[in-house]
């Protein structure tokens, strides 16, 4: 029992990970028709930028903020001068967004240098508490409910607010929204500058969680992400938190019981929702 | 009556198509022109180059005295043309109420007016307000893609072919609203549908292969049969 609860939790908050990153990906990609393999790379910049200035400062609050404002800054920049050229071409998509992929990783590098870093969770939030036989990760927790408060978040922004309109409206029918006089072109910025910025939010909560961070590390979770985009539906974002959860429990369990198949049953999962639900479980867009 | 929209020999290519080879129309402000033509003829994309989604290549585009034809969709839109297209261009995952929060560019008294009055005309969408907009009936759907294009203070509108698809008794239904709509805009009409053309029609343009090759008062067009004949292949 307390074995199983402890995957469960483990397996939750590894998914929580994976959904700050693929919610970004699936909005960007149903808005914007846009295959962001540089997703990743915001990641690892979340964590690098996030963890250097809360090691630096002393504050992990102040790390979340400007790992945050690390994923807005790189997500317009990318936005404006890396995709907007590309945009209707998958082929030029790709080939930009992976070498933008690797040049972010090499930065890092170039910046904090080839090492990994370490980084261990805030005073406040190490530890466990104890329930009967149970034993509770704080962090693992704080992780779960942070993800949680994001999903609520863009969930009230999506369904409340006139860009989360406009932007469930242009995951729909580009084409209409701009007939209707928005300007599209601003929506999309905002999309990827809020995708970015979960992105990187995820990579700061990473690092505390792994207790190291490396460059590659972007890399690795984007795979993740991007079977979480296609289990969920590509551009589907309740989808992409409830497929994050599936990725991040097989994760968690597969890892334990059979560790040798513990990416490949997400692969396999992946190939079997496109064979039988190709547009993916949580349907297509919307 | 003074003109609200001059196209002036326009050409639009759709890929390596060339679709309009030279369209040329006149809109009277307060009036319903027809573009009338068969299938192909370039009557959609007529509208869609007025629109910017399909820019014109050559020629001008004049709405209220200003050169639009190469502005930006959403600059178009907001200058005061409404745009109905034939796929209705519902957003199917969002309720009636919110396809209409999305179409509000500004949310004053004088919207929430041509709000009532829209939703006095189509009292079918006040019922569904909060129904997702893709489980509407289709003609539920071409009212409320008429009302978005409607609620906000356009000038123009621009509605294509808004019978295609609809049960007779729904067809008339459509036409009678636009006609109530006619005292308060200005409208040009794609319609392949002949008896509502010319019922709601004041003047007509024939387009065929991409080119306009006639115009005149409906009255006129009513009584010709060999350009109905020729034209729009009504017997």
């Amino acid at each position: 029992m307390e074995l199983l609860f402890n995957l469960t939790l483990n397996g939750l908050a590894t998914g929580m990970l994976i959904f700050l990153l693929a919610a970004g990906l699936t909005l960007i990609f149903g808005l914007m028709d846009v295959l962001n393999f540089a997703h990743g790379g915001l990641f690892a910049w979340g964590a690098y930028s996030g963890i250097w200035i809360y090691t630096t400062t002393g504050s992990f609050l102040f790390g979340i903020i400007g790992a945050i404002l690390t994923g807005f800054l790189l997500g317009i920049i990318t936005e404006k001068w890396i995709i907007k050229p590309v945009y209707g071409n998958h082929v030029q998509q790709i080939l930009i967004t992976l070498g933008l992929m690797l040049v972010l990783s090499e930065m890092l590098k170039v910046i904090w240098g080839p090492n990994q870093l370490t980084a261990n969770p805030p005073e406040y939030l190490r530890g466990s508490w104890e329930i009967g036989d149970m034993i509770i990760i704080k962090y693992r927790v704080f992780i779960i409910v942070v993800g949680l408060l994001v999903f609520a978040g863009v969930q009230f922004l999506l369904k409340n607010t006139k860009i989360g309109l406009v932007v469930r409206a242009g995951v729909m029918n580009k084409e209409m929204v701009q007939a209707l006089g928005i300007n599209i072109k601003k929506v999309f910025m905002f999309v990827f500058m809020i995708g970015s910025g979960m992105a990187a939010l995820g990579g700061v909560l990473f690092g505390p969680y792994s207790g190291v961070i490396h460059a590659g590390m972007g890399m690795e979770f984007a795979i993740l992400a991007f079977i979480v985009v296609v289990i969920g539906g590509m551009g589907n974002f309740t989808g992409s938190v409830m497929a994050a959860i599936l990725v991040g429990l097989s994760g968690s369990f597969m890892a334990y019981f059979v560790p040798e198949l513990s990416l490949a049953v997400n692969m396999l999962l992946m190939a079997v929702v496109l064979i039988v639900k190709p547009q993916g479980l949580f349907g297509g867009k919307g | 009556m003074s003109e609200l929209l001059k196209i002036n020999n326009i050409e639009t290519y759709i890929g390596q198509y060339h679709i309009l080879q030279g369209v040329t129309l006149e809109v009277k402000k307060g009036e319903v022109t027809v573009l009338l033509g068969r299938n192909g003829a370039g009557k959609t994309t007529t509208l869609r180059t007025i629109m910017g989604l399909n820019p014109a290549s050559k020629g001008s585009i004049v709405f209220k005295g200003e050169e639009i034809q190469s502005l930006p969709t959403y600059t178009i839109a907001q200058k005061g043309i409404g745009y109905v297209p034939e796929d209705q261009g519902i957003f199917a995952g969002l309720t009636v109420e919110e396809n209409m929060k999305v179409a509000i560019q500004k949310e004053n008294e004088e919207t929430h007016k041509r709000l009532d009055y829209i939703l006095n005309l189509f009292p079918d969408l006040k019922k569904f307000w909060k129904k997702p907009g893709g489980l509407l009936s289709g003609g539920q759907k071409q009212m409320l893609s008429i009302a978005r294009a409607y609620v906000n203070d356009n000038q123009l509108l621009l509605i294509d072919e808004p019978s295609k698809g609809l049960a007779p008794i729904v067809v008339e239904k459509v036409m009678e609203s636009i006609l109530q709509m006619k005292d308060q805009t200005t409208i040009v009409l794609v319609e392949q549908n002949f008896m509502m053309a010319s019922t709601i029609g004041d003047c007509f343009y024939i387009i065929d292969d991409g080119r306009t090759v006639s115009t005149g008062p409906m009255k006129q067009l009513k009584e010709d049969e060999e350009m109905k004949r020729k034209y729009l292949g009504i017997a």
